[in-house]
């Protein structure tokens, strides 16, 4: 077992374990919190496959807008959350057995899988090769991605327009 | 070196614990969070497609670029939802928002 598995096999059980904290933390602003730490596990496990810009853009984005955006909402809705009654439905086992085949479902469909048992390193990445630049060059030429990248754009400033419009106070 | 079945299933993983959030939770907000660890699972496929497949070609980075967007989307009308819902009925439990429940 190499140092790069040990450290996966590390960041993995504390991404899963901080993410079932998060769904089942009862304080909220912990869950939050969890939630930050997820984000980051996920961001070492994006690094570990050299993805480095998203590595980055997954803390600007996920750890510096959205949970900031959990926390400050968590806050806003505080009063009645804060821990009295239950929080989860009493049909929350329905839940879980649903979570639970969905897992097995998927775990059977790698299965079946041919690519999933070949025991291939991840590809070499070419000598030369600058992936930002070509990420940039991806998502602004006509023959790739710029449609989809608009497309993103234009739902950013409705997402924009929306959330003011709807969370807007008229009194 | 990490085989690439290990990053599908831990994604498949992180995939089911967001389910369970999001399907038992009874705070909209907690909803959320869940449905936040979903896209994240699906951003470690994407990544991890690309890394295994043929690097040049770089749709994997451009799809986990456009779930970024989604994402950030989503959450900012969802929290201006559940913000404008406490505003007017002073409660985020799910199943007590039940207006248009016919």
């Amino acid at each position: 077992m190499t140092g790069e598995q040990i450290i996966f096999i590390l960041v993995a059980l504390f991404t899963l374990g901080s993410g079932f904290m998060v769904v089942t933390t009862r304080n909220l602003v912990h869950a939050a919190l969890w939630l930050v730490s997820t984000l980051f596990c996920v961001r070492v496990t994006i690094a570990l496959m050299s993805a480095y810009l998203l590595a980055a853009v997954q803390v600007v984005v996920y750890i510096g807008a959205i949970a900031i955006l959990f926390i400050f909402a968590v806050m806003l809705t505080r009063k009645d959350l804060r821990d009295q009654g239950p929080q989860h439905n009493p049909g929350w086992w329905t839940g879980a057995l649903i979570a639970v085949l969905v897992f097995a479902g998927l775990f059977a469909l790698l299965q079946g899988w041919n690519g999933l048992l070949e025991k291939k390193g991840p590809t070499a990445l070419p000598a030369g090769f600058d992936q930002i630049s070509a990420l940039g060059n991806a998502l602004v030429s006509p023959d790739a991605y710029v449609l989809p990248f608009e497309v993103a754009s234009v739902l950013l400033v409705a997402a924009l327009v929306g959330a003011v419009y709807v969370a807007f106070n008229r009194k | 070196m990490v085989p690439l079945s290990w990053y599908l299933i831990f994604a498949a993983a992180l995939f089911s614990i967001g389910l369970f959030g999001v399907l038992s939770r009874r705070n909209a907000v907690a909803i959320l969070l869940g449905i936040e660890l979903m896209l994240n699972s699906v951003n470690i496929n994407l990544a991890a497609f690309w890394r295994y497949g043929d690097v040049t070609q770089i749709a994997g980075q451009v799809f986990a670029i456009i779930v970024f967007a989604v994402a950030a989307a989503e959450v900012s009308v969802g929290l201006a939802l559940v913000i404008s819902v406490y505003r007017s009925r002073n409660t985020v439990v799910a199943d007590e928002i039940n207006l248009m429940k016919w």
